[in-house]
């Protein structure tokens, strides 16, 4: 049985212009052990449905789903109070400002304790070892000189770990990670990924990484799950999506990144992410995909393969030899 | 070349003062030392490293912002020394112009597009109402906005179109050298392609020279022509684009190009490991100021500070390179 199992999980939130499908019809499937990257832009709803999973969304979010199981416990029909007790133990969330996600007013030692407090029972001052212990494991040096630090004192890296820190401490069984590093310098966010991935070596448990950044997936993923506009356009292992990309939206993201441009001019993808007022008729890419058709303009594209939409890019053993493929110049 | 160079920078400091406290001893904080580079029309000069390693101090000074504490700046051949007269310093400013990093919180909030767009022309021009709406339509145009956003306010607008708001801003005024504070890092990939290809026109066609800050490399690599990498306060490696990050000189060099992700999923897990932090620049470690990071350190390099050097093609301030 997967460890977290998602079917059709639609978010809509009510405002002032009616309602605002930010999520729609997401489907995730997720063993421990596994590193799922969640890909988009931004309104692409990849936060909110996590947060929908977290059950941090604020009242005006109607969230509905044909599953939404963890671990074997159904997260519907569950109730608040259940719904804490698997909340910052067995699942837990890093997001994506280390700032603004501390609070300002405690120490880390309290912060920390107090998750372990919260799950485990008893005294926040007899988890003092295990908080030391914690901040060792994501590579903060000399930890005891560290626990009466407040944030404001921390650098974003060591913030940032200090909340990788809070977030292990029941040994979650599913961590997502929400733009954990967009906020750092490159060489801190090459320490925090690295260190992300060796706790979920070490722990076995499944991580879900949530980030805009096409590079970041390729170097840590092992499945990606692509998102546009609400919708999951294409869910396909790693090197499978970078090497042959299928949605035409996947392969038009990945063709404007600079690394792979063949001249000075970038392939950008004309037009903007539709809003909630001027979406489209038929598929929602239609307006900036350059492959559409009449069928695309009138009718919303089926799921097939993992890939939404009405005529999916070719596989690549089916095409010739000389393929214009951006991806080809790197490999 | 020939060509007289549009910025020409000579061993530039910043030094900033910190009070510590009343009856303490002032700290100096070296926020930038011995800056030099060329920079002439239509090129592109991009300055990376982390933060607090002084990219934006040098934005400060490039954009007369503030005054170095040493060191010559001249622009287009007007030494800066002398431009402390009120109107040098006037003319240079309409010739040097910024684009900065977070286009929400760049536009003031209360005014139309068409108010900030000609806020800079009422200041600094005599023409009258028809002509400075004339100038912004016309440069409304060029950078891909509709006539009819003239009359709304910044928040109507995406990321994408308020960061081209924000370059309209900067070229009103028809400056000659344009600083682009991290003008991408803040937009989503297929919004950045649009505007690398705006500023990539827009250099073509108006023959501007750029400051472009960022700490995106891949971003750098396709758009500079020239790399300043720098670390806490002092360049350590610089040359031109392709030398740079084909062949890469200086350790820290080498560390930041292997530490930026690639989208290449053959790539996992190879990669120098930089461990620990940015030290702080209130108290550099001594000798060359990036020992405690490197892997190949001597001991030669906790007491010796290296000077920048030419190595080939690139200047590397490293003393392992003898």
């Amino acid at each position: 049985m997967a460890l977290l199992e998602i079917t059709n999980l639609t978010v809509e939130f009510a405002t002032a212009h009616g309602s605002l499908r930010a999520v729609d019809q997401v489907s995730l499937s997720l063993d421990a052990g596994d590193i799922v990257a969640i890909v988009g832009e931004s309104g692409s709803g990849k936060s909110v449905a996590m947060l929908a999973l977290m059950g941090l969304l604020p009242w005006t979010a109607t969230i509905t789903a044909d599953q939404m199981s963890f671990d074997g416990k159904d997260l519907l029909t569950m109730n608040p109070k259940q719904r804490r007790a698997i909340i910052g133990k067995d699942i837990s969330m890093i997001f994506q400002e280390p700032m603004t996600s501390l609070n300002p007013c405690f120490n880390v030692e309290y912060q920390i304790s107090e998750v372990l407090a919260q799950h485990f029972g008893g005294s926040r001052r007899s988890y003092k070892h295990r908080v030391i212990e914690l901040l060792e494991k994501v590579g903060i040096p000399a930890p005891e000189t560290r626990l009466k630090a407040y944030p404001h004192q921390l650098s974003g890296g060591m913030s940032q770990r200090v909340m990788i820190a809070m977030m292990i401490a029941c040994e979650p069984k599913l961590l997502i990670a929400d733009e954990p590093t967009t906020a750092l310098d490159v060489t801190i966010q090459a320490q925090i990924l690295e260190l992300l991935v060796e706790l979920q070596k070490a722990n076995g448990m499944a991580l879900v990484l949530i980030t805009h950044d096409m590079a970041v997936v390729a170097e840590t993923a092992d499945r990606v799950v692509v998102q546009y506009a609400g919708q999951q356009v294409e869910q396909r292992p790693v090197t499978e999506l970078f090497n042959n990309p299928r949605h035409p939206y996947t392969e038009a993201l990945l063709s404007a990144l600079p690394e792979y441009a063949k001249e000075k001019t970038l392939n950008a993808i004309p037009g903007v992410v539709p809003g909630q007022l001027d979406r489209p008729v038929g598929c929602l890419f239609n307006p900036r995909c350059e492959h559409a058709q009449d069928l695309c303009r009138q009718q919303p594209p089926e799921r097939s393969e993992g890939i939404l939409c009405h005529y999916p890019l070719p596989l690549k053993s089916a095409l010739k030899a000389a393929s214009t493929s951006p991806t080809e110049v790197i490999l | 070349m020939n060509q007289q160079a549009l910025i020409q920078a000579r061993d530039l400091h910043k030094y900033y003062t910190i009070k510590t406290g009343i009856f303490r001893p002032n700290q100096s904080l070296q926020a930038l030392s011995g800056a030099s580079f060329d920079l002439y029309a239509g090129q592109t000069l991009a300055v990376v490293g982390e933060s607090g390693c002084g990219k934006s101090t040098l934005a400060r000074l490039l954009t007369l912002i503030e005054q170095p504490t040493a060191g010559q700046l001249s622009f287009d051949g007007i030494d800066l020394a002398s431009a402390n007269e009120k109107e040098v310093a006037r003319k240079l400013r309409q010739t040097i112009q910024m684009v900065f990093q977070d286009p929400f919180g760049s536009l003031n909030p209360r005014q139309k597009v068409g108010d900030i767009l000609q806020e800079p022309l009422i200041i600094n021009t005599d023409l009258n109402a028809n002509q400075r709406r004339d100038r912004v339509l016309e440069l409304m145009q060029r950078v891909g906005l509709l006539d009819e956003h003239i009359h709304r306010y910044p928040h109507m607008f995406s990321g994408g179109q308020r960061q081209r708001i924000a370059i309209a801003r900067a070229l009103i005024l028809k400056p000659k050298i344009v600083v682009l504070d991290e003008p991408v890092s803040a937009l989503d990939v297929s919004i950045q392609a649009q505007v690398l290809n705006l500023l990539i026109e827009l250099q073509q066609e108006l023959g501007l020279a750029y400051v472009f800050i960022s700490h995106d490399l891949s971003v750098v690599r396709h758009i500079a022509d020239q790399v300043l990498v720098m670390y806490l306060g002092k360049p350590v490696e610089q040359g031109l684009s392709e030398a740079v990050f084909n062949n890469p000189q200086h350790p820290y060099t080498q560390a930041l190009l292997s530490a930026t992700p690639q989208a290449n999923t053959h790539r996992k897990g190879e990669r120098i490991r930089l461990t620990g932090e940015l030290p702080s620049p209130l108290n550099p470690p001594s000798g060359c100021s990036f020992h405690p990071r490197c892997q190949n350190a001597t001991a030669q390099c906790k007491t010796t500070a290296p000077v920048m050097e030419q190595h080939g093609d690139v200047s590397v301030a490293c003393l392992l390179l003898k």
